[in-house]
């Protein structure tokens, strides 16, 4: 082990300690932790977008013998006058940190909210909508050289009908009674079954994590004895 | 004209992206590209006002002592440390922040991955909790979800094999990796393909309504 990794795993360890050191109550480690945490996570997030995203994509093509000398790629490229256009919006998102000015923002959001909605629109309706439906779309008889194949009906009849049920659930315009309330219940369970695979994956995830910080942690204890 | 030209640009572009579905051709197509830059730009420089934002409530603190407020030395300390780190790495590294044995990439390596993920791994103990209040089983509905958990949990360990391997081969079905499967596939694609319908019909009605200016709550007040 070198020395930088070795200062890598001790630094890496103590924050893990500070960070489970809440299990017990809040206390000053687990304080420090969380706020040297919050403060990287925003400094990460800003190196990544300005040496991914500004670098190359605005900077690089508004002016590529400047920035060429940091980043030779960019060099290579002619001038790109258009992407003024993002960066003077981007400078009005800014203008949210100058009070008179801040109302400039807007214009920016508006740019940004518009191409959400444009681009949630087309993507949800062909994807999570027309998508989904068109997958639910299959055959409550299925059939086999042997015949009917019961299991494989079974199991779409499942699909079918907890898809449709489980709508039904979601949907307020008509009163939960009678035979649209028995679906709606029907739905409350395929849900539930839903919610039940959810929860375990996410105990799954997590508890994976948990492994991945105790193997850690005794990589630093031997490192130690 | 506050207000009308936030609306006026969020109905041109919404409207330009929505037209680029139906003619996937230049120059609609050119500009939806364009536009997917501009948006990368303009969040990219969202994060730049995470980091101001974050500068200045931090900076307050100190500069008033508010209660904690050496926390905030350590917030802005860390913050600091590692937004250096990041450009003089990329400076030196021909754009690449992250290169092998760069400053930014140890600080990455030795604290902001072992912290996210202890911050995450936390939950494992609140989720311990969280599943004796789930699985008391006090109702049919709080009978299934615990079933379905039980199943995805021990599914794929050798527990959950061994737990039902003695099975008979006509019932195999009933096995638990095999339950596990049909679970997955079936009901639970059901439940989550309802959920996912009736998300996309809310992202889709909400984004017509901006689109078109009815919903302008994102715009404030004034």
């Amino acid at each position: 082990m070198t020395g930088v990794e070795r200062i890598e795993l001790w630094i890496g360890a103590l924050l893990t300690l500070m960070v489970y050191s809440f299990l017990y109550r809040d206390n000053p480690f687990y304080k420090f932790a969380e706020h040297f945490f919050v403060g990287i996570t925003a400094a990460y997030a800003m190196v990544l977008a300005f040496w991914n995203t500004l670098m190359p994509n605005c900077f690089g093509q508004i002016a590529p013998s400047l920035v060429g000398h940091v980043l030779p790629t960019a060099a290579e490229n002619p001038a790109n006058p258009v992407r003024w256009i993002p960066l003077l919006f981007g400078l009005l998102l800014l203008a949210r940190l100058v009070a008179p000015l801040a109302y400039l923002s807007r214009w920016a959001m508006a740019l940004v909210i518009g191409y959400a909605a444009g681009a949630n629109f087309t993507r949800y309706l062909q994807s999570d909508f027309m998508g989904q439906v068109r997958s639910s779309m299959v055959p409550l008889l299925v059939r086999d050289a042997g015949g009917i194949a019961y299991g494989s009906s079974l199991s779409n009849l499942v699909l079918v009908a907890g898809l449709i049920s489980a709508l039904a659930y979601f949907f307020f315009s008509k009163e939960h009674t009678g035979m649209f309330g028995r679906a709606s219940r029907f739905g409350i369970w395929t849900l539930m079954v839903a919610f039940g695979a959810a929860f375990g994956y996410t105990v799954m995830a997590r508890v994976s994590l948990l492994i991945g910080r105790f193997q850690h942690l005794g990589r630093w204890l031997g490192d130690i004895f | 004209m506050k207000r009308q030209i936030p609306l006026i640009i969020t109905f041109s572009v919404g409207a330009l992206l929505v037209l680029a579905m139906f003619i996937p051709h230049d120059p609609f197509a050119a500009a939806n590209d364009e536009l997917s830059v501009w948006f990368d730009i303009i969040a990219s420089f969202a994060f730049i006002l995470g980091g101001g934002n974050l500068l200045r409530i931090h900076g307050d603190k100190i500069y008033r002592r508010r209660r904690d407020w050496p926390y905030s030395i350590v917030t802005l300390g860390g913050f600091l440390l590692m937004l250096g780190a990041g450009l003089w790495s990329g400076a030196v590294s021909r754009g690449n922040a992250m290169a092998p044995g760069s400053l930014f990439q140890a600080l990455y390596v030795a604290a902001y991955a072992p912290m996210m993920s202890t911050m995450y791994s936390l939950l494992a103990f609140f989720v311990a909790s969280a599943s004796y209040r789930a699985f008391r089983a006090k109702t049919r509905e709080a009978t299934v979800l615990l079933l379905a958990a039980f199943v995805i949990l021990v599914g794929r360990t050798p527990v959950g094999y061994h737990l039902t391997s003695w099975i008979p081969q006509p019932f195999e079905f009933l096995e638990i990796p095999n339950l596990f499967g049909w679970i997955l596939a079936y009901p639970n694609t059901a439940g989550q393909r309802a959920i996912m319908i009736g998300i996309a019909l809310g992202i889709i009605s909400t984004s017509l309504r901006l689109i078109l200016g009815i919903e302008r709550s994102h715009l404030g007040g004034d």
